[in-house]
C-alpha cells in the first residue's frame, strides 16, 4: 500500500536540528525503528508535514549500568537488550520480554521506547517497566523531565510526552535486594503475537512482590490489592487462590479480536499462580530457566 | 519531498531519485527490479519482503525508502553472487518449499541466523523463522534443512 500523505522527511544529526525541526513544521512526527509509524502512514492515521528520522542519534543507542542504575537508550532495539550482557547478567527479565515481542526482523527495528510511546495497551514493555518502577527520560526545549512510569501511561495510545518532547532513554533502578522475576505471556499460537494477556512478576528475598498485568485494560496496572495480600506471607494454597480471586478487582478486560474478556481474566488468574511460582523458584536458584514460557 | 540517495544495493552502489513516501519493498521490486521480496500482508506480519540491512533482516513493507540513504541493503539476488549457497542446496535436497513465495525471507532470516550462531539448535530455528509465514509446507521440510547443515 502506497502512503499518499507527503511529507518532508529529515534525519537529524543532533538534538538542535531535532528542536529546529519542531520549530518550522506544524504536525511533526519521530521516526524512530519505524515499525508502527510506517503502518500509521500507510493507514493515514498520521497525515504529518514532516518525519524526523533519529536513527543518526548515536548517543541514544547506548545500554549502561552505572551505580546500580540501567540506561537504555531510545535507539536501542529489542534485539540489542535480548544480546546485551548487562540485561541477561541484571535484568534478564527484560530479555525473556524481548524475546516475546514479534518476531526476529520486526526486533531489529523496533526500539522499547518507540514501543512505549505507541502505548497500546497490549505492550509488552509496559508490565516489565511498571514492576522495575522505572523513569522515562524526555527532553525539550527547556530541559529535561524524568516521568514515572505510572505516569507515563496515561490511557490507550496516551503518554506524559509533551509537545516538541522526544523521549531519551529508561532509567531503571536495580533494586538493592536479591530478586527474581517472571513475564509471562498469553498468544494465539506459539511465534509472533500481540499478548491476550501479558503479566510481569518482581519477588524480593523478604517476600515482597511487584505484579503488574498488561492487556487487561487501557494501561499497564500494578495489581495493588493483590500486592498487599501477599506480601511477605508464605504463598500456600488457600493464599494463592485468594489472590486469584483479587485478579477480579484489579484488572478490568475487553473483549476483541483476540479474545473474549471471560477468558482473559480466566487466563490472567493461571498466569498469575504459575507467573508467581515460577518467580519463587527462580529466587531460590531453581528452574524454570529465563525464557522458558510458564503458560 | 523528492531526493536523491545513494546506498549500496547488493554491493553496488545505487543512486535513484525517492520521494519521503515511498516504501522501501515498492522501491526494489518495481523501480530496481529485485524481486525476491515479496508483498504478502503489507504491515510486518509475514516475513516475504524481508530483506537485510547493515547484515540484519528487516521487513522492507515497514521501511522508507529514504531512510537507507548510505546504508547496506542486501536481497536474496545479493547472497547468491557465487551460486546456491550451503543452506539454498540444504533446502533444495529437502524440498523445502513448494510454491516457493516464503522463500526469499526464510533464506534471509536462516542466513542472519547461521552467521550469528553457526551451531543454532531445533528452537532457536523455530524462533528465527517465527516471523516468516509459510502457507505450503508446515515447516518440518525448512526446519529439517537447517538443522541438516548445522549437525
Ligand atoms: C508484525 C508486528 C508485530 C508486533 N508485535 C509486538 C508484540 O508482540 N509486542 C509489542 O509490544 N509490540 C509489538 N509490535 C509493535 C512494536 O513493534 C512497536 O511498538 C515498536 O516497539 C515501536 O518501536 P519503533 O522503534 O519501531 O517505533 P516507531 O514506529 O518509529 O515509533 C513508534 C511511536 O513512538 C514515537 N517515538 C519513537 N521514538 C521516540 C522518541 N525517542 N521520542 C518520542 N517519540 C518517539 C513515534 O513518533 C511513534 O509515535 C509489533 C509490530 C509489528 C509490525
Ligand atoms: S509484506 Fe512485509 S512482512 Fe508481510
Ligand atoms: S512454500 Fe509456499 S508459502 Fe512457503
Amino acid at each position: 500500500m502506497a502512503i499518499e500523505n507527503q511529507f518532508d522527511y529529515v534525519k537529524v544529526k543532533n538534538l538542535d536540528e531535532v528542536f529546529g525541526v519542531f520549530q518550522h513544521y506544524k504536525n511533526p512526527v519521530i521516526l524512530s525503528g519505524g515499525t508502527d509509524v510506517v503502518e500509521f502512514l500507510k493507514s493515514g492515521t498520521l497525515q504529518p508535514d514532516v518525519v524526523i528520522d533519529i536513527k543518526g542519534l548515536d548517543f541514544l543507542k547506548d545500554i549502561r549500568l552505572g551505580n546500580n542504575i540501567l540506561w537504555i537508550g531510545a535507539g536501542v532495539t529489542f534485539n540489542e537488550l535480548i544480546e546485551s550482557e548487562i540485561i541477561n547478567e541484571h535484568f534478564p527479565i527484560i530479555a525473556e520480554m524481548s524475546k516475546t515481542v514479534a518476531s526476529v526482523g520486526i526486533r531489529n527495528r523496533a526500539t522499547m521506547v518507540g514501543n512505549i510511546c505507541s502505548a497500546v495497551p497490549c505492550t509488552d514493555s509496559g508490565p516489565i517497566l511498571s514492576v522495575y518502577k522505572a523513569s522515562v527520560i524526555t527532553v525539550g526545549m527547556l530541559g529535561e523531565r524524568k516521568i514515572p512510569i505510572e505516569q507515563w501511561f496515561v490511557s490507550s495510545r496516551k503518554t506524559a510526552l509533551a509537545k516538541h518532547e522526544i523521549v531519551k532513554g529508561i532509567s531503571i533502578q536495580l533494586p538493592d535486594k536479591k530478586h527474581a522475576g517472571c513475564f509471562t505471556k498469553l498468544k494465539r499460537y506459539n511465534g509472533e503475537d500481540l499478548a491476550q494477556v501479558n503479566l510481569a512478576i518482581l519477588a524480593f528475598e523478604d517476600y515482597s512482590f511487584r505484579i503488574s498485568f498488561g492487556s487487561v485494560a487501557p494501561t499497564p496496572v500494578r495489581a495493588m490489592r493483590i500486592e498487599r495480600l501477599i506480601n511477605r506471607m508464605k504463598l500456600v494454597p488457600e493464599l494463592m487462590e485468594k489472590a486469584q480471586q483479587l485478579v477480579e478487582d484489579d484488572i478490568a478486560p475487553i473483549t476483541d479480536i483476540r479474545a473474549t474478556k471471560e477468558y482473559r481474566m480466566h487466563m490472567a488468574k493461571i498466569m498469575l499462580e504459575r507467573g508467581l511460582n515460577a518467580a519463587l523458584n527462580r529466587l531460590n536458584s531453581g528452574g524454570p530457566a529465563y525464557g522458558k514460557s510458564v503458560i | 519531498m523528492k531526493k536523491e540517495i545513494s546506498f549500496l544495493l547488493n554491493g553496488e552502489r545505487r543512486m535513484i531519485d525517492v520521494s519521503s513516501s515511498e516504501i522501501l519493498l515498492e522501491v526494489l521490486r518495481d523501480r530496481l527490479g529485485l524481486n525476491s521480496p515479496k508483498c504478502g500482508c503489507d504491515r510486518g506480519d509475514c516475513g516475504t519482503c524481508s530483506v537485510m540491512i547493515n547484515g540484519k533482516t528487516v521487513r522492507s513493507c515497514l521501511i522508507l525508502a529514504i531512510e537507507v540513504e548510505d546504508q547496506e541493503v542486501v536481497t536474496l539476488e545479493g547472497i547468491m553472487h557465487n551460486g546456491l549457497t550451503p543452506l539454498q542446496e540444504s533446502f533444495l535436497k529437502h524440498n523445502s518449499f513448494q510454491c516457493g513465495f516464503c522463500a526469499p525471507g526464510v533464506i534471509l532470516s536462516t542466513t542472519e541466523l547461521l552467521a550469528k550462531n553457526p551451531h543454532s539448535n531445533k528452537e532457536e530455528i523455530q524462533e528465527a523463522i517465527a516471523g516468516n509465514l509459510c502457507r505450503c509446507t508446515g515447516y518440518s521440510p525448512i526446519i529439517d534443512a537447517v538443522i541438516d547443515l548445522v549437525k
